[in-house]
C-alpha cells in the first residue's frame, strides 16, 4: 500500500464512505469505517469525515454503530451543529427493543459532551433510570453525572438526586455502585453524598455481591462514615475482617485504609489490622506482575514506619530476584535495611554483598549504601565487606564505597580507624566527582591519621587545572586547609600552589571566592584558622544511628493506598539531608551549637550537664560476663552495713521515667549504649517481666578511672503495689513507665557517677518507642 | 480527636491508552475529557527518559498521573487526575491486558493492531466515564460483538507443535501449545469443539549459598483455568487429598503436600474443600486464576540443581572455570530450556569452552558481562560439566570476587515442586459432543541463584 499523507488518507476514506456501492454492501461499509477508526487511533486527524460518519450511524449493524460512536464521541465537540443530526438517531435507538442498543445509544448521547444537547438528553436519561434492563440503568445513572459535569453551573435537580438515592436499592450491584459514583460527582460541592447509618449498613450488607471494583468503591465512600457508638464501630470492623485478608490487593488496601480512618483513636485495633494485612501484602510482593510487586513494596515501607518489626521474620521474601528490574531491587534493599536484626544480619549482609557486583551500576551502588546503613548498627561486619569491595578496584564500586564510608564515619566515629586504613590507594580508581568529593571529605576530617594523605592531595592539586567539577575544587580547598592545620609542614607548599591557582586562574566564582576567603582567614593567624576550621567530626545526635522512632500511624495513613508512596524517590528513607555529612565548621562553645543541637531534635551528651574536667567513658579493659556477675553479686549486700568499704565503692538507686525502654528492641538499646561507650552485657527478652539489662563502663574523669556496673530493672505494673509505700514521690500512673536503675561504682567518685547517670538518662530518652 | 478525612476522590480513570514499545499509538480512549491526546506523546517521552533507578510505574505531568504496566511488550497506560488507589489501577490494567489476551488470542503489538475495533468495544463496556463497570468475561461476552482477527489461521490439529512448552514427551495426551493462544469467542464457530485447560504453574525462587546450603526457597503457585466451553455450569477440581495449609500441620508423611498460604478466586465455592479438597466453580470463558498459594523457606524435595564450580587463574592470565552442574530431579523427569548465566569479571574479552554434548551452547555476552550456557534438555539424575577458559587481558586484582552468583533459568514440565496434583476434573452437566480437558503442570524458575 502506498504511503498516504494525512490529507490524502482523509480524501481516500471519504471517497470510500460516500460511494453508494460501498454503502449498500454492509461488509465493505463496515471495513471502510474500520479504516477511519484505525487512522484515528494512529493519530491522523479525520475530523473532516464527520458528516459521512453521521450518515453511517443509522444502521442496524451494532458493530458498525459502536465504531461510529467511537468516532463521533471523539470529534463531536468540534462539530456541534452536525452532531444535532445524530441526536435523532440516538433518541430513536433509545426506544429500541434490544437493551444493548438502548444502553449504547444512551451512553453515547452523553459522551458527545455537548452542553447544547442537554435538553434532548434529559428525557431519555430519566426513562433510562426506570428501564427494565440493568445495563441501561447502569448507563443512565452515570449519564446524570456526566450531564451534571457538562453544565456545572446548572442547578441540581432534587428529583433526580432522590431517584438516585432510591436506586441504591437496585437489585443490580453495578447500578448501585454507579449510583454512589454519580451522587458523589453531582453532590461534590456539598462534600459528596450523605453517608448515614442506614446507607452505610445497606452498603455493608451488599458488599458480598459486588465485584472487586465495586467493593473498592464502597469501601472508599464509607471512609466518610463516623460510627455512632463503639459497638457499631466494632460490628463494622468485624464485618470487614474478611476483606482485610482478601486475595485481591485493591480490596485489601481499600479495607485497611477504611480501618485506619475508622479507628484513629484505637491504635491497638489499627496495629492488629496491620498484622492482618501482612500475609496479603507479602503475597502481592511475590505477584507475577512487577507493577503490583512494586506497589506492595512501597506500601510495606509505609507500614514499617509504624511497625518496624512487622516483616522481620519474613526478610527472605525481600531478597532480590535475578531478573527483577532495578527499581524493584532498590525498594527491596530499602526494606531489607529496615528489617535487620541480630538473628538475620549475617544472612542479610551475605545477600547484599552479592548485589554489590551487579551488572547494573545503580543496583550495585544501592546495595553498597544499604550495607552502609546497616553498618550503623553492625559496623564491624559491614566495614569488612566494604573494604573487601575496594579490592575489586572498580570505578563505580569504589566510588560508592567511599561515599558510603563517609556517611558511616559521620554517624559512627568509632569506624574511623578502619576507614582511614582502607582509604590508602583508592584515589587511583576513583573517577567520578561524587566519589572524589567523598574521599576529600574523609581526608579533611581524618587526614591526620591517613599516612598518605598529603601525597593524595598533591595528586589532586597537580591535576586541578584539568578538574571540571567545581564541587571537587571546593572540597579540595577545604581539605587542604584542614590538613594544613594539623600537618602544616607537609602541606604548606601545596596549599600555596592551590590558593594561587584558585585565586589567579580559576574562572568559577564560587571556587575563587572560597579560595579568597581561606586566604584572608590564613592572614588572621594560625589560631584563628584552627578555631574556624576545627569543626566536628561526627553527627552529634543519636537519631541517625538508632533509626527513626516508630511513627504513629496517622503520619502516613492518609497516603496509604494513594499514588503518593509510589512517587517518592529512592532517597526517601535515606534522609540524606541529615545522614550525609557536610563541613560543619562552627565553634562548639558558642550558642550556635546549642541551637543546632536542640534544633536537630537529637541528643547531645557533650555540653551542659558535664562540666570540665570532662567525663569520658571507656570500654577497656573489657569485662567478661562471669567477672561482671562476680563483682555484682559480691556487692549485693546493702551498702549501709559495710561501713568499711564505704570509701571504696558506692551504690546508687534511681528511677528514670522512660516509657520506651522496656519496649525497645535489644539491638537499638545496645547500639545506643555502645555509642556512648557503655557495654550492655545481658538482656531479658523484650516484654518479659521483670525486664532487666546489665551494663558496665569505665568512667574517667581528671585522670581518675572508676568501674561502673549497672542494672536497669523494669518491673511492670505488678510490682507497683509492693513498693508504693516505700517511695512517695511519683504517682502510680507515672510509676508504670519508670525504670529502676541500680549503679555500683568502684572506686567511689560521686561526681563521675552523677555524670554517668545523666548520660544514661539522656541515652534512654532517645530510644525509639517500639511495640516489638 | 484527630480527624483525617480521607480524600473522597474516586478512582476515576481519565484516559486509557496502549503504546507499542516504539511509542506507536495503538489504542487511545478518553473517558472524561480532562486531558488532551497530546499526553500520549508526553508519556512516551517521560518513560523512555527514565534512568535505571527511577521507578517508572507512576509518573506525573502537571495534575495528570500516568500509571502504567508493561505486558506483552506494550505499555498499558491509565491516566488519572485524582489520587487514586494504585492497587486498583494496576490491577485494572493487568486485567485489561488479560481480557485483551483472552479476546484476541495473544498479546502482542500485531494482535492489538489487528483487533483495535474489538479493543475499543471492550473498553467501552469495561469502563464508563472513568469508572470500572465490569471485567468479568461472563458479563462481557453478551456485549462484545466484534470477531477477533487472528494473525494466522488457527488449527487445532497443527501437529508440528508437539508437546507443551517444547518438551518432547511420552505422554499420549499432550495439549497443543497453540491451543491456549486462541481467542475465547471463536469457540462459537468451532462447531462445539469445547476444551478446558487447567494449568498448575509454580514459580520458584531459590538462593543456594556458596557452601551448598539452601538459604532461601520460596514457591509461588497458581491454578489457572482457561475455558473454551460454550456452556459449562459447574466444574469440580480435586486436589491431592493430603493437601494442607499452614505451618502448624503435622507432617512426616511422604505424600503430604503443604503450602503456607492459599487464597481462592471469589467464584470458587469451598464447601467440599475442607473435607475432600475439592474446588467447585463455574468457569467464565477465558482465563482466570482459581487459586494462588505460597510456600516459603522450604522445599518438599531437594532443590533441582546443584553447582560445583572450580575457578582458578592459569599462568597465562586466563581464568579457568570448571563447572559441574547436577540435576537432582527424579530420573523420569527433565528440565528444559536451561540457561545458566555466569557473571564474569570486567575486562573479559572472549571465552573458549568445552561442553559435554553438541546440543549445548555457550557464549560470552559482553553487554551483560556474563557467559550464557544453554542446555536444551537436562534429564533428572544426570550431571553435566563445562570448562570455560576466559580470555581477559586486563583483569582486576580480585577477579574471583567478580565471578558469580550463577543464575539458572529453566522450566520443569509436568512437575510441581510442591507436589500439588489435580486428582480429577469433572464437568457437570456432562458436556454434549466432544470436549477435552487438559491438565498441565509446569514449574518455572523465578530466580534461581547459586553463589560461588
Amino acid at each position: 500500500m502506498p504511503y498516504l499523507g494525512s490529507e490524502d488518507t482523509v480524501r481516500e476514506l471519504r471517497r470510500h464512505l460516500s460511494n453508494p456501492n460501498v454503502q449498500s454492501d454492509p461488509l465493505r461499509y463496515r471495513s471502510s469505517i474500520l479504516k477511519v477508526i484505525r487512522a484515528m487511533s494512529q493519530g491522523v486527524d479525520v475530523a473532516g469525515l464527520f458528516s459521512e460518519m453521521v450518515k453511517a450511524c443509522a444502521t442496524v449493524d451494532i458493530v458498525q454503530k459502536k465504531l461510529v460512536y467511537v468516532f463521533l464521541c471523539s470529534y463531536a465537540t468540534l462539530n456541534p451543529e452536525l452532531s444535532l443530526l445524530v441526536i435523532n438517531t440516538l433518541r430513536k435507538d433509545c426506544q429500541d427493543p434490544n437493551p444493548m442498543v438502548r444502553s449504547l445509544a444512551l451512553r453515547n448521547m452523553v459522551n458527545l459532551r455537548l452542553p447544547s444537547l442537554a435538553e434532548y438528553v434529559e428525557q431519555p436519561l430519566s426513562a433510562g433510570l426506570r428501564d427494565r434492563a440493568a445495563c441501561v440503568r447502569r448507563v443512565a445513572v452515570l449519564g446524570w453525572a456526566k450531564l451534571h459535569n457538562l453544565q456545572p453551573a446548572s442547578e441540581i435537580d432534587a428529583a433526580v438526586v432522590n431517584e438516585l438515592y432510591g436506586l441504591l436499592r437496585d437489585p443490580d450491584p453495578v447500578v448501585m455502585v454507579n449510583c454512589l459514583r454519580a451522587l458523589e460527582e453531582i453532590l461534590k460541592e456539598e462534600g459528596g453524598m450523605a453517608i448515614n447509618k442506614p446507607i452505610t449498613h445497606h452498603l455493608l450488607n451488599r458488599l458480598g455481591q459486588l465485584d472487586v471494583w465495586g467493593q473498592c468503591e464502597v469501601l472508599r465512600v464509607l471512609q466518610r462514615y463516623r460510627p455512632q457508638s463503639e459497638s457499631e464501630l466494632f460490628d463494622i470492623l468485624s464485618l470487614l475482617d474478611a476483606s482485610l485478608v482478601s486475595p485481591h490487593p485493591p480490596v485489601m488496601a481499600a479495607t485497611l485504609s477504611l480501618f485506619l480512618v475508622l479507628c484513629p483513636d484505637l491504635p491497638a485495633v489499627s496495629f492488629a489490622a496491620l498484622e492482618r494485612v501482612r500475609g496479603p501484602l507479602l503475597a502481592a510482593c511475590g505477584s507475577a506482575s512487577r507493577e503490583t510487586r512494586f506497589t506492595a513494596l512501597c506500601h510495606i515501607q509505609l507500614l514499617l514506619r509504624s511497625l518496624p518489626g512487622l516483616m522481620g521474620a519474613h526478610y527472605k521474601r525481600f531478597f532480590c530476584g535475578y531478573a527483577e528490574p532495578a527499581y524493584i531491587k532498590q525498594r527491596k534493599m530499602q526494606v531489607l535495611v529496615e528489617l535487620v536484626n541480630d538473628d538475620n544480619v549475617a544472612m542479610l549482609l551475605d545477600e547484599l554483598r552479592g548485589y554489590c557486583t551487579d551488572v547494573n551500576a545503580d543496583t550495585a551502588q544501592a546495595a553498597i549504601s544499604a550495607i552502609g546503613r546497616i553498618g550503623r548498627s553492625y559496623s564491624d561486619q559491614c566495614l569488612q565487606i566494604l573494604t573487601g569491595l575496594l579490592g575489586l578496584q572498580q570505578e563505580h564500586i569504589t566510588s560508592a564505597v567511599v561515599q558510603t564510608m563517609r556517611d558511616l564515619v559521620w554517624v559512627c566515629p568509632q569506624c574511623s580507624d578502619t576507614v582511614c586504613s582502607a582509604l590508602e590507594g583508592c584515589e587511583e580508581t576513583l573517577q567520578d566527582s561524587q566519589g572524589r568529593q567523598a574521599l576529600l571529605w574523609l581526608l579533611a576530617v581524618h587526614g591526620e591519621r591517613v599516612r598518605s594523605a598529603p601525597y593524595t592531595l598533591e595528586g589532586f592539586i597537580d591535576g586541578v587545572r584539568g578538574e571540571a567539577s567545581p564541587g571537587v575544587k571546593m572540597e579540595l580547598l577545604t581539605t587542604t586547609m584542614r590538613l594544613f592545620v594539623c600537618r602544616p609542614a607537609e602541606t604548606q607548599d601545596m596549599l600555596g600552589r592551590l590558593l594561587h591557582h584558585c585565586i589567579e586562574e580559576e574562572t568559577d566564582m564560587c571556587v575563587r571566592d572560597q579560595a579568597l576567603l581561606y586566604y584572608r582567614l590564613l592572614r588572621c593567624g594560625m589560631e584563628e584558622t584552627r578555631r574556624v576550621l576545627g569543626g566536628r567530626r561526627s553527627e552529634p545526635s543519636l537519631g541517625v544511628l538508632i533509626g527513626r522512632p516508630a511513627e504513629p500511624i496517622s503520619q502516613w495513613a492518609s497516603s496509604f493506598n494513594t499514588l503518593e508512596p509510589l512517587k517518592q524517590g529512592a532517597g526517601e528513607t535515606e534522609t540524606t539531608g541529615r545522614a550525609s555529612p557536610q563541613h560543619v565548621t562552627f565553634d562548639l562553645d558558642s550558642d550556635l551549637s546549642d541551637t543546632l543541637n536542640s534544633g536537630a531534635g537529637g541528643f547531645s551528651f557533650s555540653p551542659a550537664g558535664v562540666q570540665a574536667p570532662p567525663l569520658t567513658l571507656s570500654l577497656s579493659p573489657a569485662l567478661s560476663p562471669e567477672e561482671f556477675e562476680r563483682l555484682w553479686t559480691q556487692r549485693r549486700a546493702p551498702p549501709a552495713e559495710e561501713g568499711a568499704e564505704e570509701l571504696d565503692y558506692v551504690c546508687l538507686e534511681e528511677r528514670i521515667r522512660c516509657p520506651a525502654v522496656p519496649h525497645c528492641s535489644p539491638q537499638s538499646l545496645q547500639a545506643a549504649m555502645q555509642l556512648v561507650n557503655i557495654q550492655t552485657l545481658a538482656f531479658t527478652a523484650a516484654h518479659a517481666s521483670p525486664w532487666r539489662v546489665y551494663l558496665y563502663t569505665h568512667a574517667q574523669q581528671a585522670a581518675r578511672s572508676a568501674l561502673i556496673l549497672g542494672q536497669l530493672l523494669y518491673a511492670g505494673e505488678d510490682e507497683d503495689e509492693d513498693e508504693a509505700g516505700l517511695s512517695e514521690g511519683p504517682s502510680p500512673r507515672g510509676r508504670e513507665e519508670e525504670v529502676k536503675v541500680t549503679l555500683k561504682q568502684r572506686p567511689r567518685d560521686e561526681k563521675a557517677l552523677q555524670g554517668f547517670l545523666s548520660i544514661l538518662t539522656a541515652v534512654l530518652h532517645t530510644l525509639p518507642f517500639n511495640t516489638h | 480527636m484527630t480527624k483525617h478525612f480521607a480524600s473522597t476522590i474516586a478512582a476515576m480513570i481519565s484516559q486509557v491508552f496502549i503504546l507499542s514499545s516504539q511509542g506507536d499509538h495503538l489504542i487511545y480512549k478518553d473517558f472524561r475529557g480532562e486531558a488532551g491526546s497530546d499526553v500520549v506523546g508526553v508519556f512516551y517521552e517521560k518513560v523512555t527518559a527514565l534512568t535505571g533507578d527511577q521507578p517508572p510505574v507512576v509518573m506525573n505531568h502537571g495534575d495528570l498521573h500516568f500509571v502504567h504496566v508493561r505486558q506483552g511488550g506494550l505499555y498499558w497506560v491509565a491516566t488519572t487526575t485524582a489520587d487514586s488507589s494504585p492497587f486498583t489501577l494496576i490491577e485494572f490494567l493487568n486485567r485489561l491486558a488479560a481480557l485483551v489476551k483472552d479476546y484476541c488470542g495473544s498479546l502482542c503489538e500485531k494482535s492489538v493492531q489487528m483487533n483495535f475495533a474489538l479493543i475499543y468495544e471492550l473498553l467501552d463496556e469495561v469502563v464508563d466515564y472513568g469508572y470500572i463497570q465490569t471485567t468479568s468475561s461472563d458479563v462481557l461476552k453478551n456485549f462484545i460483538q466484534t470477531e477477533a482477527v487472528c494473525s494466522k489461521p488457527f488449527s487445532l490439529f497443527d501437529l508440528s507443535n508437539v508437546g507443551l512448552f517444547g518438551a518432547e514427551t511420552q505422554q499420549s495426551k499432550v495439549a497443543p501449545s497453540s491451543a491456549a493462544t486462541r481467542p475465547v469467542q471463536s469457540s462459537r464457530e468451532q462447531g462445539g469443539k469445547s476444551e478446558i485447560f487447567v494449568d498448575v504453574i509454580e514459580r520458584m525462587s531459590v538462593v543456594i549459598g556458596s557452601n551448598g546450603v539452601v538459604m532461601k526457597a520460596d514457591v509461588e503457585g497458581e491454578i489457572r483455568v482457561k475455558c473454551f466451553m460454550p456452556s459449562c455450569s459447574e466444574m469440580r477440581i480435586g486436589l491431592n487429598e493430603e493437601f494442607s495449609i499452614g505451618k502448624s500441620q503435622i507432617r512426616g508423611y511422604g505424600a503430604a503436600v503443604r503450602v503456607d498460604e492459599c487464597s481462592f478466586h471469589q467464584a470458587v465455592r469451598l464447601d467440599e474443600f475442607s473435607s475432600s479438597r475439592i474446588l467447585r466453580l463455574c468457569p467464565s470463558p477465558g482465563e482466570q486464576t482459581v487459586m494462588q498459594y505460597q510456600l516459603s523457606d522450604e522445599l518438599p524435595s531437594a532443590p533441582p540443581f546443584r553447582l560445583y564450580p572450580t575457578i582458578e587463574r592459569d599462568s597465562g592470565g586466563r581464568l579457568l572455570m570448571y563447572l559441574k552442574l547436577r540435576c537432582d530431579l527424579l530420573p523420569r523427569s527433565a528440565a528444559i530450556n536451561v540457561c545458566v548465566t555466569i557473571p564474569v569479571p570486567r575486562g573479559s574479552v572472549s571465552v573458549s569452552q568445552e561442553l559435554s554434548s553438541p546440543d549445548q551452547s555457550a557464549e560470552l555476552k559482553l553487554q551483560s558481562r556474563a557467559i550464557e550456557w544453554r542446555i536444551p534438555r537436562f534429564p533428572g539424575g544426570t550431571q553435566l560439566s563445562a570448562l570455560f577458559k576466559l580470555e581477559a587481558p586486563a583483569l582486576g586484582p580480585a577477579p574471583l570476587m567478580e565471578v558469580g552468583p550463577v543464575v539458572l533459568a529453566f522450566e520443569l514440565p509436568h512437575l510441581t515442586v510442591t507436589g500439588l496434583q489435580i486428582r480429577f476434573l469433572r464437568l457437570s452437566p456432562v458436556q454434549p459432543g466432544p470436549s477435552q480437558r487438559w491438565i498441565r503442570y509446569v514449574t518455572h524458575s523465578d530466580s534461581y541463584v547459586i553463589r560461588v
